[in-house]
């Protein structure tokens, strides 16, 4: 019932089998999946998705498993939220959030690619699944294998947010910590998945996992009520959403789901780590690796994987690249709180800060239907702002106590 | 002047199942012109139709990636090592 035809090296075209490879023997290019577009034409329709779950499976024609998904089947369907509040401080009418703070089971965008990813690792008889990950991946994998009943063995950067440590380790997982930045750890993984015959979710299988963010792209499409937006602003790590939210709307509009799509598509990064967007503004197609340094840790890949397509993405789309400090980051993830009641991680703070540079500079426009990725939650990333945000006020538990407390607020 | 080579996996099938070969040069194009000449059939591996090193290849000299110094005009003397690496797809 899956409609993959096999996979394809993105750089020199050669084809492969359906099989769990990523990487393609003579040149090294990365491998994507092949749908058959004529075939899904026939079954998916606005009406037979909006028929479908409230679920990130509703589109599922156009994710490469060949049965139905075994784990993560409440996956996805997140809000697009209408800010209104925020819009206004922005100066834009017609302000979006998709807020995958509250995505099903894990709290960010990386359930989308998990749930593809340890389904196809069923269908292809892996027992064990692994990854290399910041920690929003790590508490997914994590999650998904043990809703599956699978082993995993995840890899992270030791010094990342301890609620990601914790958030990884209750789900009963090996989880190895490296002394390294992400890169490193990357690196390492790919020796181990050479050497052990595991399902390395964001390696071995990368080009099934990679396609579950695609849900992203469609599900904005669907909830503007089946049309792309003017703008979306994606944070960028690895540059795989960013093109897999682009490649959603080309596909919606080749299979006549929506119009022609004009969105642009803007990338994202802090200051302390920004190859793709510094490549962008310096006109470069290619990366220049840099080391991470930055509080926004779940998007400090100083050597992005799809780097190039990245790149390649915003510039077809005629989108922009802006980065922003730490402080900035902290100030929005502020910002987004106190105007939508809505707590992102640091990427979101990236996220809200850069979509603030854009429209400074005329690229977004106050009528423009604009969309902020908005990829995990807050609750993930305390230490960033825990500083950073006031203290209660500890009062004796007596009425004269608060109004004291009271009129000593009103009197300021 | 021999510049010792790192030869990944994928393409030890050119040389005679050899993870480390000597090649010869004053920097790194020529050294990896000199592969082709002594492994007919490397260079189409590392370098497309137009000429230029694919984009999922890394050459890194004494394990500095040559983004990071003069790209493929990194001068190299004897002694130094050359590795090619195929970049990793991978990534969060």
């Amino acid at each position: 019932m899956g409609y993959v035809l096999g996979l394809q090296c993105r750089e020199c075209g050669r084809q492969y089998p359906k099989e769990p490879l990523h990487v393609c023997e003579f040149c090294f290019g990365p491998l994507e999946i092949v749908y058959d577009y004529e075939q899904i034409r026939r079954v998916l329709t606005r009406e037979s998705i909006a028929r479908g779950p409230r679920n990130m499976w509703r589109y599922q024609p156009l994710l490469p498993l060949d049965g139905e998904p075994t784990v993560g089947q409440q996956v996805g369907f997140t809000p697009l939220v209408k800010a209104k509040r925020l819009g206004k401080v922005l100066g834009l009418n017609n302000l979006y959030l998709k807020n995958d703070c509250v995505n099903h089971p894990t709290l960010s965008f990386k359930d989308r690619v998990v749930a593809v990813a340890v389904s196809k690792a069923i269908e292809f008889k892996y027992d064990t699944v692994a990854c290399a990950s910041t920690g929003n991946l790590a508490n997914s994998v994590a999650a998904h294998a043990a809703e599956a009943g699978l082993k995993s063995y995840i890899f992270i950067p030791a010094d990342i947010e301890m609620t990601k440590v914790v958030g990884t380790l209750v789900y009963g997982t090996t989880l190895v910590g490296i002394r390294g930045v992400y890169d490193e750890v990357n690196r390492l993984c790919s020796e181990i998945a050479a050497n052990f015959h595991w399902a390395f979710v964001n390696i071995t299988i990368r080009p099934f996992y990679g396609d579950g963010s695609k849900t992203f792209g469609y599900e904005i499409a669907e909830q503007l009520g089946w049309k792309a937006p003017d703008h979306v602003v994606i944070p960028v790590a690895g540059s795989s959403l960013i093109t897999k939210v682009y490649k959603a709307f080309h596909e919606f509009q080749h299979l006549g789901l929506i119009d022609e799509v004009k969105t642009k598509i803007h990338a994202a990064q802090a200051s302390g780590c920004a190859p793709v967007t510094t490549a962008i503004k310096e006109g470069r197609d290619f990366i220049k690796p840099v080391i991470p340094n930055t509080i926004a840790k779940s998007i400090a890949i100083g050597n992005p994987a799809d780097g190039y397509y990245g790149i390649k993405t915003v510039n077809e789309s005629g989108g922009y690249g802006e980065d922003v400090s730490d402080d900035e980051i902290v100030e929005c993830i502020k910002l987004l709180a106190q105007t939508e009641g809505i707590f992102a991680e640091t990427a979101g703070g990236v996220t809200l800060g850069v979509a603030r540079k854009l429209i400074a500079q005329g690229r977004i426009q106050p009528e423009d239907v604009t969309v902020l990725a908005i990829t995990g939650n807050g609750i993930k990333t305390q230490e960033a702002v825990m500083e950073k945000v006031g203290s209660p006020v500890v009062i004796d538990p007596r009425l004269s106590a608060f109004q004291d407390l009271f009129n000593g607020k009103e009197g300021k | 002047m021999p510049i010792l080579v790192r030869v990944p996996t994928p393409l030890q099938k050119l040389t005679g199942n050899r993870g480390e070969v000597n090649a010869s040069g004053s920097n790194v194009k020529e050294v990896l012109s000199n592969l082709e000449d002594q492994f007919k059939g490397i260079r189409e591996r590392l370098y497309d139709d137009s000429g230029t090193l694919r984009r999922f290849i890394n050459i890194y000299v004494n394990d500095e990636d040559i983004r990071f110094l003069q790209g493929e005009s990194t001068k190299v003397k004897e002694g130094d090592e050359i590795s090619i690496v195929p970049a990793i797809a991978g990534g969060k």
